[in-house]
């Protein structure tokens, strides 16, 4: 091959070029931006631009001496990895640390892998978060407490958000076990029991077993309170049943009946955040609560198999 | 040679003859549709490429419906209403989406056990029922995601069901039953998202699968059934020896094709 011929005068690999490029974008982002940011690009690209002119120039020098370049072509055997100049040459050229079909492969896959994650992040992130962020329960006022009748389950459908609508519509069973003075203290305290609908199999809704006093229902702006007697609660999906504390009698539950945490605000009732219940003892206000940190249906919250279940994500 | 005529036969063909000579995709096409085969294949391998078309109906149908059906908690169930009862032929496209949704499971269970009894999974032809076992996964990912959407009562207690099944998978099953249905209940946000995975994610990935498959069928070629003669090296069925090349005896680069297996006692020596 005559070397005259072929000859390309290409310039040597330099990241300074990359540096140039993104001090020019860096500037016109900042046309957008802020004025500030086109004067940290414009100093990014002058300087790489100052650093690349030298390298050309000490590259042109440097070939002059170089009369020949090797040609890039496909290689039978292993790779060369290097080139080797010439011992009868006085002065070598600078010595290649990296040849350029191996530089163009890196930074284009390094390039690459930056741009997809650079996308890829925030989209996981937009997918995968809102699941789990921003999950806090509001509360709830279901209405002055002389609504809720003493020893009297009320099957209260209320929204839990406004803004989300009819689909967070929720029911829970409450029942007012009139005021207590817990052991210790002076004052009585009001108490209720608040059991979520959700069967702990698989989260249907779980009815009263027994007549629902429809036309003595009452309202309370959006939340609605029929009177209901029941021997207990049953799951129409699988057939669960639960007694009147929400525990588990028959089928295939795991656990006790979610409950939900109360407080009053200014004589309303406040329903606040739900919890999980493994099983209770004693009635009423007298019920000591075997609770748990909400769980989703189906899952244990004691025992042996409530080790598959170790973190919950935040509810 | 541009003096001479053109026969009749050319001028038909020659724009079949200018594509291919532009992109190949004629001989492609020839090569796909006019390989070899063994002798005495059965009824029962269409069963592929009838799950094939009803996921092509599926697909066909599904995108016309996405052109009526408004996804989200107040506007979807009088979608669904508005598709059967008003739009000129919605029950018919409604209703073959519903049922071709069985028929394309049902032909998906029904495939993969004759390519299990016919022992087409065999060498060297596993990878093929690997991909095969992630497009029944996508198949029956889809219906799980299709059944919510028209977001009546059963659709809604049937995916809270669902979900929750998921959540009772052990160490992460809570996480990927959040992330399902985007937050500690279902929202507003369940049934756009569910709508995004059945009519975009999944569609993609099966359409991507599929192709997969195909190639290795047509890289692989066909099983002969397992009371196929010829292929168990018993006795000629087209003219090739027992053992001979051809479409019984080897692959389409002449490599040996894995013979069919003999189910116990069907053939006799």
């Amino acid at each position: 091959m005559d070397p005259s011929h072929d000859n390309p005068h290409v310039p040597g690999p330099s990241l300074w070029p990359v540096g140039l490029a993104i001090g020019a974008t860096v500037l016109l982002v900042g046309f957008v931006v802020s004025w500030s940011i086109v004067a940290v690009g414009a100093i990014i690209a002058i300087v790489f631009g100052i650093l690349w002119l030298r390298d050309l120039t000490r590259k042109s020098h440097a070939r002059e001496q170089e009369v020949r370049v090797e040609p890039e072509r496909r290689q039978k055997g292993p790779p060369r990895t290097t080139h080797v100049p010439r011992p009868a040459r006085t002065e070598p050229a600078t010595p290649e640390t990296m040849p350029r079909n191996v530089f163009l492969e890196v930074t284009t896959l390094g390039l690459g892998g930056v741009i997809g994650a650079l996308v890829a992040l925030p989209v996981l992130g937009f997918t995968i978060g809102p699941a789990f962020l921003k999950q806090g329960v509001s509360h709830v006022d279901l209405g002055p407490l002389d609504g809720f009748p003493e020893g009297e389950f009320l099957i209260t459908t209320f929204t839990s958000s406004e803004s989300e609508g009819f689909v967070s519509r929720r029911t829970a069973y409450i029942r007012n076990n009139g005021f207590v003075t817990l052991p210790g203290t002076k004052t009585a305290q009001p108490s209720f029991t608040i059991l979520s609908n959700h069967c702990a199999h698989l989260g249907c809704p779980v009815q009263p077993n027994g007549p629902q006093q429809v036309k003595d229902t009452t309202h309370y702006k959006s939340v609605t309170r029929i009177p209901v007697n029941p021997s207990g609660f049953g799951c129409p999906c699988h057939g669960g049943q639960y007694d009147t504390e929400g525990n588990r009698i028959a089928g295939p539950p795991v656990r006790g009946l979610d409950r939900y945490s109360f407080s009053i605000v200014n004589g309303h009732l406040m329903l606040g955040k739900p919890y999980s219940v493994a099983f209770v003892t004693g009635k009423g206000a007298d019920a000591q609560i075997h609770a748990a940190t909400l769980h989703f249906p189906g899952e244990q919250v004691k025992g042996i198999e409530s080790w598959f279940y170790p973190i919950q994500p935040p509810h | 040679m541009a003096t001479q005529k053109r026969s009749r036969q050319e001028q038909i063909l020659y724009p079949l003859d200018w594509l291919e000579e532009r992109s190949g995709l004629v001989g492609a096409v020839r090569y796909f549709l006019l390989r070899n085969v063994p002798a005495d294949t059965d009824w029962f391998q269409t069963l592929g490429s009838a799950t094939l078309t009803a996921f092509l109906v599926q697909a066909t149908t599904g995108i016309v419906l996405a052109m009526y059906y408004q996804p989200g908690p107040t506007t979807a169930y009088a979608s669904i209403q508005h598709i059967t009862n008003d739009v000129w032929g919605g029950w018919l496209v409604r209703g073959m989406h519903k049922w071709g949704a069985s028929v394309f499971i049902i032909l998906m269970f029904l495939h993969m056990g004759r390519v299990f009894l016919f022992g087409a999974y065999k060498y060297p032809r596993e990878l093929n029922w690997v991909i095969g076992v992630f497009l029944l996964a996508s198949g029956l990912a889809e219906g799980f995601t299709g059944y919510l959407l028209p977001w009546d009562q059963t659709a809604y207690w049937a995916t809270t069901v669902g979900i929750n099944l998921n959540g009772t998978a052990p160490f992460l099953g809570p996480f990927i039953a959040q992330f399902l249905q985007g937050g500690t209940y279902i929202n507003p946000n369940t049934i756009s998202r569910f709508y995004s995975i059945h009519m975009l994610v999944l569609p993609a990935a099966i359409g991507g699968l599929i192709a997969l498959h195909l190639y290795l069928v047509i890289r692989l070629g066909v099983t002969s059934p397992p009371w196929s003669k010829t292929a168990a090296g018993l006795g000629p069925l087209d003219g090739s020896g027992p053992n001979g090349s051809g479409p019984n005896g080897s692959g389409p680069d002449g490599s040996p094709v894995a013979p069919a297996p003999a189910l116990e006692g069907s053939t006799s020596g």
